[in-house]
């Protein structure tokens, strides 16, 4: 598997570091409640097939990443930075 | 039909023509009393005891490919009942034992080795957290054995003891544990099921869940509509994709993990050996083949196959551990999906649906479970209470936070398992 870096372009996947679903940009209101927060934290939708999830690109610059990909076929469709999606719609 | 040394040498000595299927190839009828959805370990042992314990035989086993294909084929087989917590130290002391006299329970050779499993430890710190580990297993009423690097290097001489980054300390050894043969787990459970009564129905995928009021129907699958009382998922790492059927969001998210045999050697290793920090273990296997692993790839994936990464990594601690590995030559790999849980260990538990009840959440280690896997949630269907070896695997333990069973201390997140 390759990521394509939006800053450092492609790049082998032992660079980055995986997070778990992009789910986790959507945080919560404090307040939002046990239910809330139980989703957030812990539940999963866990898609067969495509999936956004967080990478860091720890051995590279450093960004975190939104990866779309297939989790069925790891094919890697497209990335973005996570400071443009975080509190955004998608 | 009953196995014994002399029906091996009769048939053996006459052309082995007397052999019959070891289970009947049922259609699903359009009701039951009781559907398992999933045919791997857990769903087969589930049957099995829901028949042998509570006299109930209206049963069915859905299984979407062929019995033994999922990760009961897939996995490295080892056995073992050294976990540390409340909650996984009763359970897996139960199904230890339940291990032990399974071969005579199902009159199949399941070829249980109790080879002894040596945990390595590498410094002052992993070695005190061995020795709490070593009490909690005695404590349970498990065998548990520190072993020094004198005591180490006499058990397992073959080891690289003085590696630079990793020199061996001493061991944690657990002498009840092993290995046994994954196939024929799933073949004699299936064929003790059927036994007695229960359908054993494969190439039949459930594609939906009927609820009707809050109470469940029955499923929806290839092979037509069936009606049930009670609906029981036992799916591993579909978990997710089925509980989504009965408009459920689980605590689990489906990870790819990974392993290797070589060619056939001759015998080298004695006991399972597991080098944690190099993220390595392995056995060999009765054929032998060295039978090996390492961690999970570490990204969500349902592709039943990993990548080079981690292969390069894995092999990279096979030579730090023993060098003497070079030799072998890497014959096959392979993968299975994972269902994690975010702390690690499982749920046996109802659902807020009447009639549902679920398993999942074992994460790489739920080969060793499926005995009691099975018996207790058989005990949970059948008297829709939990079996007293398994009241800790609850649901909820995750939005409560009451309970939580976090083996490693990492925390009850994703991704730290
Ligand atoms: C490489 C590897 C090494 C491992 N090593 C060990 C080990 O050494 N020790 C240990 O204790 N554990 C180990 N494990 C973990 C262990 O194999 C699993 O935790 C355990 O097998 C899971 O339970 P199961 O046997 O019921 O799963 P499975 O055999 O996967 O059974 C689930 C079944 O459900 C079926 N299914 C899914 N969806 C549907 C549907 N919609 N309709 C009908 N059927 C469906 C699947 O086809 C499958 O057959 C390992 C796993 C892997 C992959
Ligand atoms: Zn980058």
């Amino acid at each position: 598997m390759r990521i394509p870096c939006p800053i450092c372009g492609s790049r082998d996947i032992r660079e980055f570091d995986y997070m778990g679903h992009a789910q986790a940009l959507d945080r919560p209101d404090p307040g939002a409640g046990a239910q809330a927060w139980d989703d957030y934290l812990h539940n999963r939708d866990n898609p067969a097939g495509p999936t956004r999830d967080l990478w860091f690109h720890g051995m590279g610059c450093g960004a975190w990443l939104v990866v779309e990909r297939d989790t069925v076929s790891h094919e890697v469709t497209g990335a973005t930075l996570a400071r443009d999606v975080k509190g955004g719609a998608a | 039909m009953r196995f014994s040394g002399l029906r091996v040498l009769t048939e053996g000595l006459t052309g082995n023509r007397g052999w019959r299927p070891h289970w009947r190839d049922p259609d699903p009828r359009p009701e039951y009393d009781i559907v398992i959805i999933g045919g791997g370990g857990h769903g087969l042992s589930t049957a099995y005891y829901l028949a042998r314990e509570h006299g109930l035989s209206n049963i069915a086993v859905l299984e979407k490919g062929y019995i033994g294909g999922g990760n009961v084929g897939r996995n490295t087989t080892i056995v073992r009942a050294n976990y540390g917590l409340p909650g996984n130290s009763e359970f897996y002391s139960h199904s230890l034992k339940l291990w032990e006299g399974l071969e005579q329970e199902l009159n199949y050779n399941v070829m249980m080795s109790q080879r002894g499993v040596l945990n390595l430890c590498h410094s002052d710190g992993q070695r005190d957290a061995f020795a709490r580990r070593a009490n909690a297993m005695v404590n349970q009423g498990d065998d548990a054995i520190l072993l020094d690097r004198a005591g180490v290097r006499r058990l397992v001489p073959y080891l690289d003891f003085d590696n630079i980054r990793f020199p061996i300390y001493g061991g944690l050894y657990h002498p009840r544990g092993g290995t046994a043969r994954h196939d024929a787990v799933a073949w004699g459970y299936a064929r003790g099921a059927d036994g007695r009564g229960v359908d054993i129905v494969q190439n039949c995928e459930v594609t939906g869940i009927d609820i009707d009021n809050g109470r469940v129907t029955g499923v929806q699958t290839s092979r037509g509509a069936i009606r049930a009382k009670k609906v029981g998922i036992v799916v591993a790492g579909r978990s997710g994709q089925v509980a989504a059927m009965a408009g459920m969001r689980l605590p689990v998210e489906s990870h790819i993990l990974q392993a290797f045999v070589t060619e056939g050697l001759k015998p080298v290793i004695d006991h399972v050996v597991t080098f944690g920090m190099g993220h390595f273990y392995i056995s060999q296997s009765d054929k032998g083949g060295l039978v090996f692993g390492g961690d999970l790839d570490f990204y969500a994936s349902y592709a039943q196959r990993g990548n080079l990464p981690m292969q390069e990594h894995v092999m990279e601690a096979a030579m730090t551990l023993m060098p003497v590995i070079g030799k072998a030559r890497v014959l096959r790999s392979w993968g299975g999906i994972m269902d994690m849980s975010p702390d690690g260990s499982p749920i046996i538990d109802r659902t807020h649906i009447d009639g549902l009840y679920l398993n999942c959440g074992w994460c790489y280690g739920g080969f060793k479970a499926v005995p009691a896997s099975g018996n207790c949630f058989a005990h949970l269907i059948a008297q829709d209470r939990p079996h007293p070896a398994a009241t800790r695997f609850r649901l909820d333990r995750f939005r409560t936070g009451v309970g939580l069973m976090d083996e490693e201390g990492t925390g009850a997140q994703h991704n730290l398992h």
